[in-house]
Parts: C-alpha cells; sequence; structure tokens
C-alpha cells in the first residue's frame, strides 16, 4: 500500500505535538476528508489556544486561534460573515467541555451551521495532563493523584447525553487508535461536512485521542488504553443524525 | 438629509448599519438593550445578521470570528457586560482585528444601578483584560455626536486593525434629539489582505492570531511594533473640545452627559462674571493631552467634573496637566450633576487659588 500525504497538509512547518499524540492524525483525516469531497478552497478552521493550534501548522487552511474555550462561537461568527465558507472548529474536551460548554451547547441550541471536532484525550494536555471534564472515574492525573474521585471531583461528561437532548444536526464519537477507527472518523467528517454544505446546521465529532505524554504511557499501550478503558466509558457510535434542512 | 427624531441608542446602531455593519451579537442588558431590540429586525432589512448571544463572552467572540471574517462587526452592552467583554478585548487587541463595541454606561460596580453613570472610565481607558494593550475610546455627547463617531469608528479601526470604543451613558443612550444620519454605505469584504477567507490554492496561508509571537531574523518584533501602534494612536487621535478656555480662571474637564451639564454650568457662571471654561476629551484614550498644553497662564484650578464617586478620570487630568494647577474632582452618583454645584465649586476653587 503506498500512502500519499494529503495535498491540504503542509510538511514545513513545525507542528511539534508530542510522539503518538492523536492530533496529528485528526488534521490528517481532516485533510484527507476534505480533499476527498473536493472543498480545500471552501474551508476555513479555528484552533484553540493549547495543544490543538499546532494544527495551524500541519493544516493550510486559513485558520483563526480563538481565546481558549471560544473556537465555537469564534467559528459560527466567522460563518455568519462568510455563509458559503466551511467552517471546522477545532477545540480540545476541555475547552469544549469544560470552559466553553455553554458556548458548545449554545452553539447545538442555536443548531449554528459549523462542524466542531473535539479532540478528547481525557486530560488537559498542554498545561501538563489534569483533570478534564472528561476524565474517566478513577483516572489518575495530575490533579486527581489518587484516580477521578466521582463524589468529590464530579461525574465524568459524556456529550452525547449532554447534546443527546437537542435539535442539533448531527452528534458522533469516534477514536483514532486504530486504521479502522481512523476510516470510521474520516467518514464522519465527510458526513458532518456534507450536513454543512446542506445547511443542516450543527455537528459536533467527539473524538478519543492519544495522550501518551499525560497518560504516562508508551505510545501503543495509549492506543490500546482507548480500545479498553476510554471507549468503554465513552462509547463510540452515532447519536444525533438529523437529516434534511429546516 | 433632513433631520429626525431618534433615540441615542437607535441612532447609535442605524448609524453603525450606515457605515457598512453587517454583523451584530450581544446580549440584554440596560441600559443598552434598544440597540440589541433596534438590530434584530433592522439587521434583516439590510442583509446582515443579528444575533442575540447565550452571554456576553459569546457576544465578543463571535463577533472576533466575524472580524477576522473581514465583516464590520459590532457588540454594544453596558458596564457589567463590558467587564465580561474584557478577555475579548485583549484577544482582538493581540490578534489585530479590528472591531467596534459599545458600552452605554450606567452607575456603580457590582449590579450598581442602571441609571445614569460614568461607572467605567477605569475599565473603558485602562481595560480589564490581560497584557499590555489599550484601546480609542471614542466619548460623545449628544446624539448626533453618537451617530457621528459610530460611523467613523469602523474606518478608525480598520486604520489601526484594533478594537474601537465607543463610551455613551445612560442619558445619552435614552434621549431623543434631532439627527442627521449619514448615507448608506457597503463594506467590502475582501478590501484587505488578512481577512479570513477560504484559502485558495495558490494563495499564501492566512492566520489570524498571537502577534505576541511575531518574529523576524530571530527576534522579537512585538514590542516595537505595538509601541509604534499606541505611538501613532497618541500622537494623531486625540481628539476634544475646548469651551471658552481662552480666558477660562477654572477649566472643567467633563466627557459625555457630565460635558453638557457643564455647558449650562459655564454660562451661568459667566452671567454672575465667574470665568469658567472646560475641555472636552472626545478621545478617553489617547487622552487629550495637548490641549492642556495650550492653556494660558490665567488658568487658576481644574475641576474635574463625572458621574462617579472615586473621579475615575482625575488621575488621567493630573497626568496631562503636568501638576500644573490644582486639580479638584465634583462628583455625582445617585442624584444628577448639579450646574449649580459645579458654579459653587468653581467661586471656592477661585478664593483657594
Amino acid at each position: 500500500m503506498e500512502y500519499r500525504l494529503p495535498k491540504d497538509i503542509d510538511m514545513t512547518q513545525q507542528a511539534s505535538w508530542c510522539p503518538g499524540c492523536g492530533h496529528g492524525i485528526v488534521c490528517r483525516v481532516i485533510a484527507e476528508a476534505v480533499s476527498e469531497l473536493g472543498v480545500s478552497d471552501r474551508i476555513i478552521t479555528v484552533d484553540d489556544v493549547a495543544c490543538g493550534q499546532f494544527g495551524q501548522f500541519a493544516l493550510k487552511y486559513n485558520t483563526v486561534m480563538s481565546a481558549h474555550g471560544r473556537t465555537i462561537p469564534v467559528a459560527a461568527g466567522i460563518k455568519n460573515a462568510r455563509p458559503d465558507a466551511l467552517v471546522i472548529a477545532r477545540p480540545g474536551d476541555g475547552s469544549a467541555y469544560s470552559i466553553g460548554i455553554e458556548s458548545t451547547l449554545y452553539s447545538a441550541i442555536r443548531n449554528d451551521n459549523i462542524l466542531a471536532i473535539v479532540i478528547n484525550n481525557s486530560v488537559f494536555g498542554m498545561t501538563g495532563g489534569q483533570m478534564s471534564p472528561t476524565s474517566l472515574p478513577g483516572m489518575k492525573t495530575s490533579t486527581t493523584p489518587f484516580g477521578r474521585d466521582e463524589k468529590k471531583d464530579g461525574s465524568m461528561v459524556d456529550i452525547a447525553k449532554i447534546l443527546g437532548q437537542t435539535d442539533m444536526a448531527y452528534l458522533a464519537r469516534c477514536a483514532v487508535n486504530t486504521p479502522a477507527n481512523i476510516e470510521k472518523t474520516k467518514k464522519a467528517i465527510k458526513k458532518a461536512l456534507t450536513k454543512q454544505m446542506n445547511g443542516e446546521g450543527f455537528c459536533l465529532i467527539d473524538i478519543l485521542s492519544m495522550c501518551p505524554t499525560n497518560w504516562k504511557m508508551s505510545e501503543a499501550d495509549a492506543c490500546e488504553f482507548i480500545r479498553n478503558t476510554q471507549s468503554s466509558y465513552l462509547p463510540l457510535g452515532e447519536f444525533v443524525d438529523r437529516g434534511g434542512e429546516e | 438629509m433632513a433631520k429626525v427624531l431618534m433615540k441615542g441608542n437607535q441612532a447609535l446602531a442605524e448609524s453603525c448599519l450606515r457605515a457598512g455593519c453587517r454583523f451584530f451579537s450581544g446580549y440584554p442588558i440596560t441600559p443598552q438593550t434598544d440597540i440589541l431590540e433596534y438590530l434584530s429586525w433592522r439587521m434583516d432589512e439590510v442583509g446582515g445578521k443579528c444575533v442575540q448571544t447565550e452571554s456576553e463572552l459569546c457576544g465578543v467572540n463571535m463577533l472576533f470570528g466575524a472580524a477576522a471574517a473581514g465583516a464590520r462587526a459590532l457588540t454594544t452592552t453596558s458596564g457589567p457586560g463590558f467587564s465580561l467583554k474584557q478577555e475579548g478585548i485583549s484577544y482582538l487587541c493581540g490578534s489585530d482585528l479590528p472591531a467596534v463595541i459599545v458600552d452605554v454606561q450606567r452607575i456603580g460596580c457590582a449590579l450598581g444601578d442602571i441609571f445614569m453613570g460614568q461607572g467605567d472610565y477605569w475599565q473603558l481607558t485602562r481595560g480589564g483584560g490581560h497584557g499590555d494593550y489599550r484601546t480609542i475610546v471614542l466619548a460623545p455627547c449628544s446624539v448626533q455626536e453618537s451617530v457621528d463617531l459610530a460611523y467613523g469608528a469602523f474606518d478608525l479601526a480598520e486604520k489601526y486593525r484594533h478594537p474601537v470604543i465607543i463610551a455613551t451613558d445612560a442619558a445619552l443612550g435614552q434621549m431623543m434629539e434631532p439627527v442627521e444620519l449619514p448615507e448608506m454605505k457597503e463594506h467590502d469584504m475582501e478590501k484587505y489582505d488578512w481577512y479570513i477567507r477560504p484559502r485558495k490554492e495558490d494563495e499564501p496561508q492566512r492566520a489570524i492570531w498571537n502577534r505576541y509571537w511575531d518574529w523576524e531574523d530571530g527576534g522579537h518584533k512585538y514590542p516595537a511594533y505595538i509601541l509604534d501602534k499606541y505611538g501613532r494612536m497618541e500622537a494623531e487621535e486625540q481628539r476634544w473640545e475646548e469651551v471658552e478656555t481662552e480666558d477660562a480662571e477654572i477649566v472643567i474637564v467633563a466627557y459625555g452627559t457630565s460635558a453638557r451639564v457643564a455647558k449650562s454650568a459655564i454660562a451661568r457662571a459667566r452671567k454672575e462674571g465667574i470665568r469658567l471654561g472646560m475641555i472636552r476629551p472626545i478621545t478617553l484614550w489617547p487622552f487629550p493631552k495637548k490641549a492642556f498644553d495650550e492653556l494660558g497662564s490665567q488658568v487658576k484650578g481644574i475641576l474635574d467634573v463625572e458621574r462617579n464617586i472615586l473621579g475615575q478620570m482625575k488621575d488621567d487630568v493630573i497626568l496631562a496637566d503636568e501638576n500644573r494647577h490644582p486639580v479638584e474632582f465634583y462628583g455625582e452618583y445617585w442624584d444628577n450633576t448639579s450646574e449649580f454645584k459645579i458654579v459653587e465649586i468653581a467661586k471656592e476653587m477661585l478664593e483657594k487659588y
């Protein structure tokens, strides 16, 4: 099998993610999905503060960096100004489900016609692996050294349970730990971008993504951790899939 | 064009549309809400988008996105809401994005109250956001001036690629006055080469991001860049009105609605033979320092008149005057600023100094 670099991936700049990180895979999958749909000249991305911002160097699309937690309203602002653009926000789980949860929730409620791709690694990565909303019960992080205690720290956030109540267009959870899951992720991104082209509304794809550095495990073990643990608490699948415009 | 009678908030909103503003995102807060209400139907008529956001935070961040995409974008609020927008304003400054933010000021910290006040001078001119930034702050004192300043604010914002703040107040927002509205303009969303639009295959990547990281030849160019930017604003954008300062012995410094009362006080004082004058800052930042350099040797003292408790502008007056004159403060909180009280204080100052 011959691997070709997607044309929208830029290898001239340095993205500087850690080895085994899922961010680079997600960027590659976005680039593949976009070029397979033939819409490279319609994309604008919004990067978050923290690890996600390096995506600007990996992807060739014109891009805006927002304040932490505000990629989704910034993307909605861009979409309002340029309705013909296909706008992709790329927050992390801390951004989309903690500091920015009301922004995420309200874009779903307003059904803003944008796509949010949430890189979910169950920790705050850039700041060194603190508990995030999606840290699993019992998961050790730098702020839950004895494991996440749901009585003390609150319960884990499963965004499918929260957004499942809204009239948003599409909600799915994918993962980038295996080639098969990466293919499914690409399919979900293509589906969501097609929905945006059809004016269907808010799409969010929660992508379980490896963080070997903060999980303190090898790259291979991090992929296994998603398979055996993270995806058992946060099951993969499509949770909302509404078709048709208005 | 014939004059029409309009409420300050609505006239300001209409003027923004006529300047080519086609995006608004905001949240209800008294005494600003008329702007949101007006734009909720009027924006549709001009083919723009008006979003009532779930919070002030969303309001400023949607504005951030629309501004990055090249729209002339507006958000409006009042004191407590302006506090919430400060992070976004810091990001607009750090990302070199033009936008217009209106603060229809009210009174007091925390909830304070919804009444007439000038409670926000500090947060308008110092900013509550993080980092080294300044914003041009325009302070009208009539409905017509609200219209005129709003119409030019977008050009000013684009000139510097920087947010511009308009500071009105509850009285200016709620009063009706005859006003001449400017012509309707359309804004060209492809006007500048930095606007974010989808990248065409042969174009270089465009990115709106943290200017703090700008490097050139291995050295930081950000400090020189912002020193130059803010230096040019200070040199070129100071605006003020002088009222009978030529022979004034006591010079009032007041802006917005306070300046209107001060004008009445000047007329009253002069009937009694008291030579009162005024410097009215139209830009709160850059503060009109040049006006103070031109004051004559007959000036005996300066009276800062504001609608707040602590005299938020007084420090700027002292700095601009470079300690040449004694500076006193007269502020009201719950009651209206009184022209009688201003004349009384001026008399006391003349006896003292």
